[in-house]
């Protein structure tokens, strides 16, 4: 019965583990296999670290983890805690129904939407600064914009889904404790302060350490979608650069190497990311 | 209990803040309904929010439905989705239940195998020479095979299959039902949430999809609706579709916007009913956690 499932795991997720090798490679020959490549150590790496590229790599794919930490992580927290404080019960299903709709529209349609509103002739952007008297401009052609339009747009379409996992940890805490802090005199503030954040830290802390593990990993599909030539100064990243190099240019061995560099560091993120959270407060993945 | 003035002055912000974020998440599809349907000169003079559209044709959606493109990327997905979906679900329970019972030898070890695979894999390129090694490459197996299991989500169908009281496999045994009949026979028909939450988690995955056909996919026939969808969005071809020299770069906009709308529709009026079921998934997997 695990027959079917043992070979699945070995061909289709150890099965281009071993295809990794090829990033030791000179170069990945199709007929013969990775085994008969030339091993060439780490030179592959060390073209990537003295690469033009290198530095704007990473340093975009870092920017842009970063922001989507410090922006969008929080974004589904607040409005979990935002609509604890309802107490109607239509309206909070109305705003939790509407505020997962984004999520069911794909990534193509998100940015086929940016790219639609930042028209410069009528797309709705552009008829927003008009409104301010300001001139129109080419949002996805922008440089300095990629940053904001990308983040922006995540917490657009994913806050409101997110949320849904902090609203099972906030029904989860036990109602009595409010109760009695209510007799203790504790305000709205007070038991927020008290009661509830302390009662979902523990997901909080889950959750960020599952971030953490895929710190390097900005979104691909999205990413490559939304980004246009003038950009890639900011919109650059990792896996887009690996996309372009091997598929595209046929830099097999190449970017393996750079995958491989990138998995590596994402799979030390989510180690040390999980200790620390285990020594400080026993919460941990594993 | 009376509120101090504090508590309601807060439940006011609150009820606004909320109301703003509904509109928020509302405005954009309204804009790109009432865009779709208003008429390209006036809006484009106009330059209006578009709260109420601005004239009115529907010549944008004709040229999308007159697009053999759309019939054909409609269809494919559909099969991506049911074909798709439904290898998930055979091996994602094939695995969920040969690893939750306690009595396999082994099992700690594969279990611990399997969910190294969740934090770290091959990566793009190596993957993709594999799927071409393998002779799958612009063939419909490219993208159902190589993702019939989805790692998390069988974390999620294992935990729920241990629920399953363990005499009433073993009375099953005794009665002489091998473990397929009882996977089949017994332990699905009980779990019909969990597979109702499976299901539609892959199914909305193979929807929306969309590297994978573009890595692995080569002839047009096979494409689908979302390849199509990048290439009237995003990679503006809209000429192709008839939107030609005569009737102007307006109704091309205009044709972005119907193709939207006719994409995201279906999918848009499902999920309030369906919604209760996402929902419930996402709580079984915060449980596990």
């Amino acid at each position: 019965m695990l027959v079917p499932v043992v070979a699945y795991y070995l061909i289709f997720s150890y099965g281009p583990m071993y295809g990794l090798l090829m990033a030791f490679q000179e170069s990945y020959n199709p007929i013969k296999g990775i085994l008969a490549g030339e091993w060439v150590g780490f030179d592959n790496f060390t073209m990537f670290f003295e690469s033009y590229y290198f530095w704007r790599l990473i340093k975009n794919t870092l920017i842009l983890s970063f922001y989507s930490i410090v922006f969008g992580f929080p974004a589904p927290i607040l409005l979990a805690l935002l609509l604890n404080e309802v107490r109607k019960k239509w309206f909070r299903g109305a705003v939790q129904t509407i505020s997962y709709m984004p999520h069911f529209i794909s990534v193509v349609v998100v940015v086929g939407m940016l790219k639609t509103f930042s028209s410069l002739d009528g797309g709705l952007f552009n008829v927003i600064r008009d409104f301010f008297d300001l001139q129109p401009i080419m949002f996805l052609a922008e440089k300095d914009m990629f940053r904001p339009m990308y983040i922006l747009s995540n917490i657009w379409q994913g806050a409101g889904w997110a949320s849904i996992i902090f609203l099972a940890a906030l029904s989860g805490i036990d109602p009595q404790l409010y109760e009695a802090s209510k007799i203790d005199g504790a305000g709205r503030w007070r038991q927020l302060l008290h009661i509830t954040l302390p009662g979902i830290m523990p997901t909080i802390v889950i959750m960020l350490i599952l971030r953490m593990g895929a710190v390097m990993n900005a979104d691909f599909q999205k990413i490559l979608l939304m980004q246009t030539a003038p950009t890639y100064e900011t919109s650059d990243v990792i896996s887009t650069f690996v996309y372009r190099s091997g598929i595209l240019e046929g830099n097999y061995t190449y970017s393996t190497a750079i995958g491989l560099f990138n998995g590596v560091i994402n799979f030390a993120l989510l180690i040390i990311a999980n200790a620390i959270s285990r020594k400080l407060n026993s919460t941990s993945l594993w | 209990m009376k509120q101090s003035i504090g508590e309601r002055l807060f439940d006011v912000f609150n009820s606004l803040l909320l109301l703003l974020i509904m509109v928020l998440c509302l405005y954009p599809m309204l804009y790109v309904f009432n865009s779709s349907i208003s008429d390209p000169d006036q809006m484009l003079r106009s330059r209006s929010l578009m709260l109420i559209p601005e004239g009115f044709q529907l010549g944008a959606y004709k040229s999308v439905f007159q697009d053999t493109r759309i019939y054909t990327g409609y269809m494919n997905t559909l099969f991506y989705v049911v074909v798709g979906t439904a290898i998930n679900l055979l091996m994602t329970s094939l695995a969920a239940y040969g690893l939750s019972r306690g009595d396999l030898m082994g099992r700690k070890t594969l279990m611990k195998l399997i969910t190294f695979t969740m934090f770290f894999g091959g990566g793009m390129i190596p993957t993709f020479l594999l799927i071409q090694n393998l002779g799958m490459v612009d063939t419909r197996f490219a993208l159902i095979i190589p993702g019939a299991i989805s790692t998390f989500y069988f974390l999620i169908m294992k935990t729920n299959f241990e629920g399953i009281p363990i005499s009433l496999i073993e009375s099953a045994k005794l009665d002489g039902a091998n473990d397929f009949l009882i996977l089949f026979r017994i332990v699905l028909p009980l779990s019909k949430p969990i597979l109702a939450v499976m299901m539609l988690y892959y199914a909305v995955d193979h929807w929306n999809d969309y590297v994978g056909p573009m890595l692995y996919l080569r002839s047009q026939e096979l494409y689908p609706i979302q390849i199509i969808m990048r290439d009237i969005l995003i990679s503006s071809s809209t000429e192709a579709m008839g939107a030609g020299a005569d009737t102007g770069f307006a109704i091309g906009e205009n044709i972005k916007y119907a193709t939207i709308i006719i994409s995201t529709l279906p999918i848009m009026l499902v999920y309030p009913f369906i919604q209760r079921y996402f929902v419930q998934g996402a709580l079984i997997g915060a449980v596990k956690q």
